[in-house]
């Protein structure tokens, strides 16, 4: 039962990269059917601002709706906190071939004394040879790099 | 959706009736009525989230280079997000939606201390006025991330995350101006100047904090002081900065906490709540 529910709403992508399902990011959390028949969804968001998380809501319930499923409710969790270490490996695969480039390590590396930058490598080249050019890119969740060898810009999906 | 279902074409989102407006708590939180101190505990935290987001909103198209645009509005973006949580939260209560309480409370009624509402005067000031902020913020949400009350909780550890980033931008600006140009290193040292009046109020306990710290829901604001005062300095430090000196008594006594802005928060909420105001009940 909720397996069936849980693939449907799997299937809603993000409207920002839309090569990435919700299940991809990790936003989509449980999805629970009661002996009613009733689904209650849980997403998280990536962002406290982030505004396709409303797009992807309601997409959830279009979804579920249109699967056959009368009594939806989506609810949103905060806790535990969304980290870039629940994006699956399969996600970081696809948003890649996309142009953005994954986190590289874990988000641990960036608490503590000493924080750990990464090298970014271009989705484009491979290179490694590349330079952050604004902390802050086309999203709350993207930074903006250019690759110094194929010099061609890309984003960079930060660790958080 | 699967390839050939288009999401938005069979089905509108008009026809599904939605249960509610986006909900900023989750589940530990959906539906978590506030008590009546933590409302109020929640309403001053977020009103100063949305009323610093509305002052780095000004910022887009003005920023002195474009990534300085897209960063400002993106740390606005994550502090809406902070306050439409915090604000569900305190409004929850009363039976008052984030909107209710970002759009139909006139000035008296807000809670955000003093250096939120300041102008954003010129990059230099914005940049001291974000380094003062983040860095209480970074301190705040770490301590009330262990809080026993699990919405508040909730959103702090959240936040937390987003916040180092900006602090983290910040601090890179604070050194940026400070080792830059000369005009740029005279703007810094008067925006700093101009800028410390106005900590003492964000670290002032009153009875309502020590009634909610004491039962583990509040963080107590006197106990971030040490921790907020080394993180500073140490960035002062590295920008080869005076620390300012003798904690400026005039306006150690702000108090936004309790309702009095100083005249700056007027204009800034007849801007903020004007399309609400004029269009009432209106929804995207």
């Amino acid at each position: 039962m909720a397996r069936r529910a849980w693939e449907v709403a799997a299937t809603v992508t993000d409207p920002e990269i839309p090569v990435l399902t919700i299940e991809d990011l990790g936003v989509l959390r449980s999805v629970e059917v009661d002996g009613g028949g009733a689904v209650r969804v849980q997403l998280t968001p990536t962002y406290s601002g982030c505004p396709a998380l409303d797009a992807m809501r309601d997409d959830v319930l279009v979804a579920l709706t249109h699967a056959g499923y009368d009594d939806v409710r989506v609810d949103l969790v905060l806790a535990p906190a969304w980290t870039t270490d629940w994006m699956s490996d399969a996600g970081k695969e696809k948003l890649r071939r996309y142009g953005i480039q994954a986190p590289t390590g874990r988000a641990a590396a960036k608490q503590g004394p000493v924080r750990l930058q990464l090298a970014v490598k271009c989705p484009r080249c491979d290179s490694l040879n590349t330079r952050e050019l604004a902390r802050f890119g086309s999203t709350s969740c993207k930074a903006l790099y250019e690759c110094r060898d194929c010099l061609e810009p890309f984003d960079y999906f930060k660790v958080l | 959706m699967s390839d050939q279902h288009d999401a938005h074409g069979d089905v509108s989102v008009d026809q599904v009736e939605l249960v509610e407006e986006l909900a900023g708590a989750g589940a530990e939180g959906h539906g978590a009525v506030a008590s009546a101190d933590a409302a109020e505990y929640a309403m001053r935290l977020g009103d100063d989230a949305l009323v610093l987001a509305q002052q780095l909103g000004m910022w887009i198209t003005r920023a002195p280079e474009l990534e300085e645009d897209v960063a400002l509005g993106n740390i606005g973006l994550d502090l809406i997000g902070h306050a439409r949580s915090l604000l569900h939260y305190a409004g929850s209560a009363t039976g008052r939606s984030e909107d209710d309480l970002a759009y139909w409370r006139d000035e008296p009624e807000w809670r955000n201390a003093w250096i939120f509402e300041q102008p954003n005067g010129d990059f230099a000031h914005t940049i001291a006025r974000q380094l003062v902020v983040s860095t209480y913020l970074l301190e705040l949400y770490g301590e009330l991330s262990a809080s026993t009350d699990p919405t508040l909780a909730a959103i702090a550890a959240k936040a937390a995350k987003e916040v180092d980033y900006h602090r983290d931008h910040a601090v890179q600006w604070t050194l940026r101006l400070a080792h830059g140009t000369d005009e740029s290193r005279r703007r810094m040292i008067v925006a700093i100047a101009d800028t410390w009046p106005y900590l003492d109020e964000l670290f002032e306990d009153d009875e309502l904090t020590e009634r909610l710290a004491d039962a583990g829901v509040a963080v107590l604001p006197s106990t971030l002081r040490d921790r907020f005062d080394e993180v500073v300095a140490a960035v002062l430090a590295e920008a080869e900065f005076e620390p300012p000196t003798g904690r400026t008594a005039f306006i150690a006594a702000g108090r936004g906490r309790s309702g009095s802005h100083t005249e700056h928060l007027g204009p800034l909420l007849a801007e903020m709540q004007v399309l609400a105001r004029q269009h009432p009940g209106a929804s995207w």
